[in-house]
């Protein structure tokens, strides 16, 4: 007659708070998941979260061995974000200004509390342009170039022109003998250039009658720099391009970039 | 007889003439229902009575042509149908997008600058002796050179060199002790002429225009430049005779 009824020992404190956390109705609004302990939840937790979507659900095991992926394309973009973010950091102290900017600089690490942003962006940045290098060197030698990842490569030569881009018009901000004389270095190259350039070939010929219209008030140069220069102009144009320009493209090119990826057979897969 | 059957097609090659719409492709659907013994007025062109066919083409040529000017657009006759309209819309909105994009690349030269004036005076020739004079090379990245005998015109007078090295643009520093001009970046060496003769400088530096001004001032002309090794040295406003 008597039947045993046998009670399970009661959980521990944290066990029974966060079950009871999982099932309330602000938690179960974000999640809208079970706990990943079947293969559908497991799923469902990739599916349904917009950053982890892009997420394959499963790779295969050579996806994470080190020695075949170098994991050079992760750290590129792991620097990314930490750029974006210092960067951000910084743009509540520095003035693009030809008063204000080399000595913002300075104060970013001589005022500002945990000084430090202004040497994490600069080394983060040394280290995406060897990162990205790295990468493209990887994916040469394992031949992820060959159809059909061809258009994936090309993006991502795109992207390496745009990360070296996002250098040079950092270089300028800092303002100081350094950067005036490597920028002015650098974009005198461009007056250079057959006719888009005042002291190129083919410019002279790009005269109506006796005005010229290309010149040094009037060239790729001049659009470059917002003046004959580097000057206010030039320090307000990179800091735009630096900030908004350069790494909108370059986030959109990302974008792609990854889901090609995907599309394409996923990371280091088999020939 | 044929024809009687098919009313539509003797009127639409007419309609098609004020429409340019395609008839052909219309013809497999069915004819839409139209009462054969009534031609409606505003529907000149397009009456489908069986009985003058042939005299209906007739009537319906003369006035359709006339009528065609003032026709009304209707659903069956449209002035675009959706093929010309699509067209129209995509044009007009490439035709903006180029516009856009050309106004853009203006946007990025811009009209003003706050640069340093290109033309200026540098005060009366009695206000300076023989030699180089440093006084305007912050201000205006100029050296003002009075010599008794130039190389390039056999004159005495003022030539005023360009303070920017012609290796790839830096400042170069006047050596007295040594008259010459050393640029710090690599290294390159100019003679007071301005001629090139150490380091990795391609050319000699270059020269601004120089004149007279009305007031009996020095006017400076960095707007133009004269290179030697094209010959402009012997340009007139390249040297101020004195």
């Amino acid at each position: 007659m008597a039947e045993t009824k046998t009670i399970a020992p009661q959980e521990g404190m944290g066990v029974r708070f966060w079950n009871w956390l999982t099932e309330t109705q602000v938690w179960k609004s974000v999640f809208r998941h079970d706990r990943p302990d079947s293969d559908r939840n497991r799923v469902l937790v990739m599916l349904s979260n917009v950053f982890l979507h892009l997420h394959p659900v499963r790779i295969r095991k050579s996806g994470v061995k080190l020695r075949y992926t170098w994991c050079m394309g992760g750290l590129s973009f792991f620097l990314f974000l930490v750029l974006t973010f210092t960067g951000l950091l910084l743009m509540f102290y520095y003035r693009p200004t030809l008063e204000y900017a080399y000595t913002d600089i300075v104060g970013l690490r001589e005022h500002v509390p945990l000084g430090i942003m202004r040497e994490m962006h600069r080394w983060g940045a040394h280290a995406m342009v060897i990162t990205v290098w790295l990468h493209m060197f990887r994916v040469f030698m394992t031949g992820s170039y060959k159809p059909p990842r061809e258009f994936n490569w090309s993006v991502g030569v795109i992207m390496l022109v745009l990360t070296l881009l996002l250098s040079f018009t950092g270089y300028l901000l800092p303002w100081d003998q350094l950067a005036i004389w490597a920028i002015t270095v650098g974009t005198n190259m461009a007056r250079a250039t057959p006719f888009l350039g005042h002291e190129g070939p083919g410019a002279a010929l790009l005269k109506l009658g006796d005005i010229p219209l290309v010149h040094s008030a009037d060239d790729a140069r001049f659009a470059l720099l917002g003046g004959t220069f580097v000057g206010e102009g030039a320090l307000l144009r990179f800091y735009v391009l630096h900030c908004v320009g350069f790494p909108l493209a370059i986030a959109v090119l990302m974008a792609v970039h990854f889901w090609r990826v995907r599309k394409d057979g996923g990371i280091s897969g088999p020939m | 007889m044929a024809d009687e059957t098919k009313p539509e097609q003797p009127s639409t090659p007419v309609v098609g003439a004020a429409t340019a719409t395609p008839p052909a492709a219309h013809a497999a659907k069915p004819a839409p229902p139209r009462p054969p013994a009534a031609p409606i007025p505003d529907l000149a062109g397009k009456t489908t009575s069986a009985a003058s066919a042939g005299g209906a083409a007739a009537k319906a040529t003369t006035p359709a042509p006339a009528k065609a000017a003032t026709r009304a657009a209707d659903d069956e006759s449209p002035l675009l149908n959706r093929r010309q309209w699509m067209g129209l819309a995509w044009g007009a909105f490439s035709a903006a997008s180029v516009a856009a994009l050309a106004a853009t690349g203006r946007f990025m030269f811009p009209n003003v600058l706050n640069e340093p004036p290109q033309q200026f005076k540098i005060g009366l020739p009695s206000e300076y002796g023989m030699g180089v004079d440093e006084r305007f090379k912050d201000k205006y990245g100029i050296w003002i050179i009075r010599t008794p005998d130039d190389m390039a015109q056999h004159v005495s007078g003022f030539y005023i060199l360009i303070s920017t090295c012609t290796h790839l643009g830096c400042t170069p520093n006047y050596l007295s002790a040594e008259s010459k001009f050393k640029c710090p970046c690599h290294g390159s060496g100019f003679r007071l002429t301005g001629i090139n003769f150490e380091g990795p400088a391609p050319r000699p530096l270059e020269r601004a225009r120089v004149v007279l001004a009305d007031d009996g001032q020095i006017l400076v002309d960095k707007g133009k430049h004269y290179q030697y090794e094209l010959g402009q040295w012997l340009d007139p406003e390249a040297f101020l005779k004195v």
